[in-house]
């Protein structure tokens, strides 16, 4: 692979208000060390896309933002949510989670009923009104694109829905919980085109009341949905710009080589 | 040789081999059947054994078996799904957890009589409990940690990290999860472990002999308070198991019909064993059912 230099980065702050910010985030798999000081801005109610080749630490960093890396990796620096350190030992990453919601690259619906996978994280916060709950299960499913697929089949396992299906019962099961950031790790890699177009139309929908990041290696996804697009290569972030920018005027020559397909 | 011969005679051992087990297991199953079930009846399974005369029945090793097994399990369930909890989510890979592994796997390979023994000297004898229905429950416990800790631990590893990581990314915390989503997904295989582990306790004599005891007191069944002595469920009684009557009969009986008696009997800890597998794996079916609300 070509030797692209680290030291030269073109990353531009957010002028409008911001849904979390990274400062200096370096990520350590043990000696390994798989994100140097990643520092990004991430806008408020605009879909953002993390792109790169796989190892770049894409996932890795997304995994950061809701501490989903605790157990596996040494995560230092800041993470800025509503003016807080969430990645200070002292912050309450359950918490943390209800605010900053993942959605995994495999679709991974609980063994139980549609309507208990959403149900089920609302009961344990304690939300026990039946009517309040009926009401977040119809109208995360239709948030999500799939109530009118599934409204009759509510007690049907879940474990019974195809995988795109079952990819937007998840992302309904985040948006019940009402929160602020989505953040999607490749969730259309393992769908068909038609599946992933459908999440894709859920995702614009989505955008309006959700900060929503997303890690995809699919070029033409990032610039069908992204209004900001960050480029990873090898645990470091070179390039961060408005999308039409990124596609059309890449600043930084591992940029071009990527989104032109010279890459490698 | 062309790889279509190789293939085909590879699959002719395999054959062999698969029958040559279910060939032992039926010849066994069946010679235990044919010899003791004409001698199991109703009148057998519901009177009291006889020491000297012919023509006693198992009514009360029955009941002490079922007790004896169930009385285990309410110890050493418990105990088992702690520390499978534990082995499978939240033990660190270090020395500590090894050594645990490791203990785990040396008390399942203990001789049962050594098990018996011990408890024996420590149970009947220091803790003065007498040849009693607890001590031979704990006996058993040791017995059966071992394999019941590995299938929980086992049964809870096999489900899927994606569960798990989904349940945190909600905002549950991990008890939460382990507990919420983890365990009703292990459900089917933790109750195929306890049937298995509940098959070899059940057919267990050399561990009982020593701690339960090997005689069978007359007992009043419709007597429900378990602290008076006379009570079906007095844990505190001696108790004969089918297993250890088995093995009596047939080392120190002296009553005419002994063979018959211990065919019919081990005739029926087979009965009772594949009744409680099936059921128990219906059972799981039906929880899991239930539970994904799978129609």
């Amino acid at each position: 692979m070509q030797d692209y230099s680290f030291d030269k980065t073109h990353i531009i702050d957010i002028p409008i208000e911001k849904a979390m910010t990274t400062e200096n985030l370096q990520v350590f798999y043990g000696d390994n060390h798989a994100m140097h000081d990643a520092s990004l801005q991430f806008s408020r109610y605009r879909i953002t896309a993390l792109i790169g080749a796989s190892g770049s630490g894409k996932s890795t960093y997304l995994r950061c933002l809701n501490r989903m890396n605790d157990r596996i990796a040494t995560v230092k620096g800041k993470i800025m949510y509503r003016d807080m350190d969430i990645n200070s030992p002292k912050i309450n990453v359950y918490e943390v989670r209800k605010h900053i919601s993942m959605v995994f690259q495999r679709p991974n619906p609980f063994a139980k009923s549609i309507r208990e996978n959403i149900t089920f994280a609302l009961k344990r916060n304690g939300i026990k009104d039946k009517t309040e709950l009926e009401e977040r299960v119809e109208s995360s499913l239709k948030a999500a694109a799939l109530w009118d697929e599934v409204k009759d089949e509510l007690d049907k396992s879940a474990l019974a829905l195809s995988g795109g299906q079952a990819q937007r019962l998840c992302i309904a099961r985040c948006v019940a919980m009402k929160p602020d950031i989505l953040l999607l790790d490749e969730p259309a890699s393992a769908l068909d085109p038609i599946s992933t177009a459908k999440i894709e139309e859920t995702l614009q929908q989505l955008r309006k009341n959700y900060s929503i990041i997303i890690v995809t290696h699919n070029m033409q996804q990032a610039s069908r949905i992204a209004d900001y697009t960050a480029f990873f290569h090898m645990g470091h972030v070179l390039e961060y710009d408005r999308t039409e920018k990124i596609f059309t005027n890449p600043q930084i020559k591992a940029t071009e080589d990527y989104i032109s397909g010279n890459f490698g | 040789m062309n790889s279509k011969t190789t293939n085909n005679i590879a699959t002719g051992i395999i054959y062999v081999l698969v029958a040559a087990v279910v060939g032992i297991l039926i010849f066994l199953l069946g010679y235990i059947l044919i010899t003791g079930l004409p001698h199991v009846s109703w009148h057998f399974l519901t009177s009291a054994a006889q020491s000297f005369r012919a023509g006693g029945g198992i009514r009360d090793q029955l009941f002490n078996s079922l007790y004896l097994l169930v009385l285990t399990l309410i110890i050493s369930f418990p105990i088992a799904l702690g520390s499978g909890i534990y082995l499978s989510e939240y033990a660190p890979n270090n020395w500590l957890t090894g050594l645990i592994r490791t203990a785990i796997e040396v008390l399942s390979s203990l001789p049962s009589v050594v098990i018996g023994l011990f408890g024996y000297l420590l149970f009947v004898i220091q803790f003065r409990m007498g040849f009693s229905i607890l001590a031979g429950a704990i006996a058993l416990t040791f017995f059966n940690l071992p394999l019941l800790t590995r299938s929980v631990e086992e049964s809870l590893e096999d489900v899927s990290d994606l569960q798990r990581e989904a349940g945190l990314s909600l905002g549950l915390s991990h008890w939460k999860t382990i507990t919420g989503i983890v365990l009703p997904a292990a459900v089917p295989g933790i109750l195929t472990g306890i049937i298995l582990s509940a098959g070899r306790v059940f057919g267990e004599a050399a561990a009982l002999i020593y701690t339960a005891g090997q005689s069978a007191p007359i007992v009043n069944y419709s007597n429900w308070n378990p602290m008076s002595t006379t009570s079906f469920l007095n844990p505190m009684r001696p108790a004969e198991t089918l297993a250890v009557h088995i093995w009596k009969v047939n080392t120190e009986g002296v009553t005419p019909d002994a063979l018959s008696i211990s065919s019919g009997t081990s005739a029926v800890l087979i009965i009772v064993i594949l009744l409680f597998n099936l059921s128990a794996r219906l059972l799981g079916n039906w929880m899991y059912k239930k539970m994904t609300a799978t129609k």
